[in-house]
């Protein structure tokens, strides 16, 4: 692995191997002394294009925790807000010998061009790009289920996968980044995956992703998954016709008391529910629902460290056991068998 | 090719005579051509015997004799944008990728929407002389959508416009572009609409469907292309006028046109070679060189619009040749300048997607490519037969060549070609253009109008 760009070309062996680490920094997350000395003289920049204290404040912490350099550059209302290029930007960070980008940027996209450009020689961590992925959010939630899943199973968490196990997602998909990055990695994981949200808010295509989609809620929590993830609705969403009214969305697509009761009453003990946070409590959850014991938001932020901590760790560490399928070209246009995928391809 | 200049070529090259010897004529029987002041004079066994001394001799043993392409859309950036491309430059990749005609889109700035704007154009191509360049006409005043442009005099100017398009913006409006249909007709014009439903391509990145919904870049949808392009049909249709669909990228749209053309509709459509080859599938690469509008779309869509090509439901290929300076593709995705370059590589991806598939012979290349655009754009004399007494706008092909693309190399300023680093069928080895060679030996020659040559008086009728 030489970037942590998407969950979707993340092989199961490299997203275990990612989670397996992530269980020994846990660990070492419990210790008096948490720190590690694995990236003493490594360089990490945080460059975030958009605000995300939380991000940004997790990824901080993993890389301390593993004695790196942090350098923060909220490139937002800096010279990059003036104009300047991601291109300048990352031949900046290359003249500042970054050993890693970890890159929030508002397009989709900018984390894999700036890997692919050649502008940068340092490994590359998508902290969320756009409407498209944000692999260690999904990286945590997957954690966190594996945790969970193991525990009902009275089995270790490290090695296990998510077999058998039915994610229930709720809500805005089309925007969601961290629903892309959660379907490919659960799938992989061995998880089944439903999704549920209003069709305005299901992307084109989706037809063809590894799940089922289903446009009540009802139905689907009538299929007994085993975690709900709901998903945070954005304020730009509220007035573009994409639903009538908060209210109507609320009562269709929210987790609310009634929905938390219905998961006693079918029996569902173990079932856990899940928010990526900031939540809008109210509106895609309810309160009691947040805060229940079914609630794994907070486990979820903790564990985020520790996942962080572990793909820095084997981006940086120069670990050779690379599965060679998740190593993409440097530059795939470059590649001209990259064009077999038109409909004639190379055939003259 | 070779050429052989031994019998005393002193003089300038555009009084010279050339004796094509062996061209395979629109891919069938091989024949020579005399070419003389800038006509074809001969073709046939009798060439040689009429050529005089001094005539240059080319040597076209298995090459393909083809009409000088013609191509209704091109972006050639001047005047306002001419760190990306100039006349001079686009009509010098022109003349290399086998071109005698060239339209230039009207979205220069400031915006192609006056005589004067259009005259501008025109004059710079003559002044190259690497190909004949035709301006089109903006149909709205600043292609703002508001206001017709003053189309009249557009038409009337030293220019001669034939053909009006707002391309990059939709004529969305379906009163105005009602009325811009009728009102052309008044001088044989014609309509070239981009067919993009504003509203629904917002914000629009890429092809929806199911590459867009894994990337999470917002949709530009197939119903916003053919939504317009089934209103300007019916348009058309009630006032009796004719329309050109620009750029058709989808299946769906064929399916329009072929019911608009069965009902007798006057309506001509272009495909462009990047969309008879690439998909979106590319796009999964983030790089922005494959950004272009309309986007890439599907295989399913590639494929009819092959077949579209080939039955005659779409007419013509025009490049949509859009070329932008690094700094606009060396960027993120959704920050990134639509468009591609493709003058020089036309031929080629046509070559590979049509012929070499035997969806097309070369005489069918030369309708789409040459005969087709030049009776779209009312160039009576280019697209013609290759035959005696007709102007020499013509091309000789070598269609054995394989070459790889390398846009560094290019005669154009943009370096944003789709087909970098791909292996291509098919190499232009000279170009003629009025009489006059602007690609000799597969490299630029000279431009027609060389300031040494006396040439005053002597430019065909066209062009004066
Ligand atoms: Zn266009």
């Amino acid at each position: 692995m030489k970037h942590l760009l998407s969950t979707q070309d993340l092989s199961a062996r490299n997203a275990l191997r990612l989670l397996n680490v992530a269980e020994e920094m846990a660990a070492v997350g419990q210790r008096e002394i948490k720190k590690l000395p694995a990236l003493r003289g490594r360089t990490v920049v945080n460059l975030f294009f958009e605000d995300s204290t939380r991000t940004r404040i997790s990824f901080e912490a993993a890389a301390k925790r593993l004695s790196a350099d942090v350098i923060n550059f909220a490139a937002k209302g800096s010279s990059v807000s003036k104009g300047e290029s991601l291109k300048d930007t990352a031949q900046t960070l290359e003249a500042m010998s970054a050993d890693a980008v970890v890159i929030r940027h508002p397009a989709s996209g900018a984390p894999a061009r700036l890997a692919a450009s050649g502008w940068i020689d340092a490994a590359v961590v998508n902290a969320g790009d756009g409407t498209h992925e944000h692999p260690t959010q999904a990286l945590l939630d997957a954690f966190t289920l594996r945790r969970h899943w193991a525990k009902l199973d009275g089995t270790p968490s490290a090695g296990t996968t998510l077999a058998g196990m039915k994610v229930l997602i709720v809500g805005d998909v089309l925007h969601s980044r961290v629903a892309r990055s959660n379907v490919w990695l659960l799938t992989t994981l061995g998880a089944e995956v439903l999704l549920a949200g209003p069709p305005t808010l299901l992307p084109v295509g989706v037809g063809a992703w590894p799940c089922t989609v289903y446009y009540n809620l009802d139905d689907a929590l009538a299929q007994r998954p085993d975690a709900v993830m709901m998903l945070r609705l954005q304020a730009e969403r509220m007035n573009a016709a994409f639903f009538p009214s908060t209210r109507e969305y609320s009562r269709r697509w929210g987790f609310d008391d009634g929905r938390l009761a219905l998961l006693d009453t079918m029996g569902l003990d173990d079932t856990v529910i899940m928010h990526p946070g900031p939540m809008n409590r109210g509106l895609e959850i309810s309160s009691a629902a947040a805060d229940s014991p079914r609630s794994t938001v907070l486990a979820q932020v903790r564990n985020g460290v520790s996942v962080r901590m572990a793909a820095l760790y084997l981006l940086l560490s120069g670990d050779s056991q690379d599965d060679p399928q998740d190593d993409q070209p440097e530059n795939q246009a470059d590649q001209p068998d990259q064009l077999a995928t038109t409909p004639e391809g190379r055939t003259p | 090719m070779t050429t052989d200049t031994t019998a005393g070529s002193t003089a300038t090259p555009s009084a010279t005579e050339y004796l094509i010897l062996g061209a395979s004529i629109l891919g069938g029987d091989a024949a020579d051509l005399l070419i003389r002041d800038g006509l074809i004079a001969v073709v046939g066994p009798e060439a040689a015997d009429a050529a005089s001394r001094g005539a240059v001799t080319i040597d076209a043993e298995g090459l393909v004799a083809l009409p000088g392409m013609v191509d209704l859309h091109t972006h050639l950036r001047e005047p306002g944008r001419e760190d990306a491309e100039t006349v001079e430059t686009g009509s010098r990749a022109a003349a290399l990728g086998g071109f005698t005609a060239i339209h230039a889109m009207a979205n220069s700035s400031p915006v192609a929407d006056t005589a004067g704007v259009v005259e501008q154009v025109y004059r710079l191509g003559l002044a190259s002389g690497w190909v004949e360049v035709r301006p089109v006409g903006a149909v709205t005043v600043g292609l703002g959508g508001q206001r017709l442009a003053e189309l009249g005099a557009m038409a009337e100017s030293r220019a001669s416009v034939r053909v009006f398009s707002d391309d990059g913006i939709c004529v969305h409006d379906p009163v105005l572009m009602r009325r811009a249909l009728e009102y052309v007709k008044a001088f044989d014009g014609v309509i070239a609409q981009h067919a993009q439903e504003p509203r629904l391509t917002e914000g629009a990145q890429m092809n929806e469907g199911e590459v867009s919904a894994v990337l999470g870049l917002t949709g530009w949808p197939a119903v916003a292309e053919e939504s317009i392009i089934a209103r300007d049909v019916l348009l058309a249709q009630h006032v009796g006028s004719r329309l050109h669909v620009c750029h058709v990228s989808t299946a769906g749209s064929v399916e329009i046109i072929r019911w608009a053309k069965a009902r007798g509709i006057d309506v001509t459509a272009e495909v462009t070679p990047h969309h008879l080859l690439l998909t979106d599938e590319l796009v999964r690469s983030y790089d922005p060189v494959y950004k272009v509008n309309p986007p890439l779309r599907t295989s399913d869509d590639v494929h009819a619009l092959r077949a579209a090509l080939a039955d005659g439901t779409i007419d013509v290929v025009g490049t949509d040749h859009a070329p932008h300076p690094s700094e606009h593709k060396e960027c993120e995705w959704a920050q990134a300048a639509m468009g591609m370059t493709g003058l020089e590589t036309a031929l080629s991806v046509v070559q590979h997607a049509m012929v070499e598939t035997g969806l097309l012979d070369w005489e069918g290349f030369a309708r789409v490519t040459s005969v087709a655009p030049a009776r779209i754009g009312r160039l009576e004399h280019q697209g013609r037969p290759l035959a005696a007494g007709e102007p020499a706008n013509l091309i000789l092909v070598d269609p054995a060549a394989r070459w790889t693309v390398d846009p560094s190399t290019m005669a154009t300023k943009g370096r944003n070609s789709p087909f970098r680093g791909l292996e291509l069928p098919g190499s232009v080895r000279a170009t003629f253009y009025a009489g006059h060679p602007t690609v000799l030996e597969g490299r630029l020659a000279t431009p027609r109008q060389a300031p040494a040559a006396s040439m005053t008086g002597e430019a065909p009728a066209w062009n004066i």
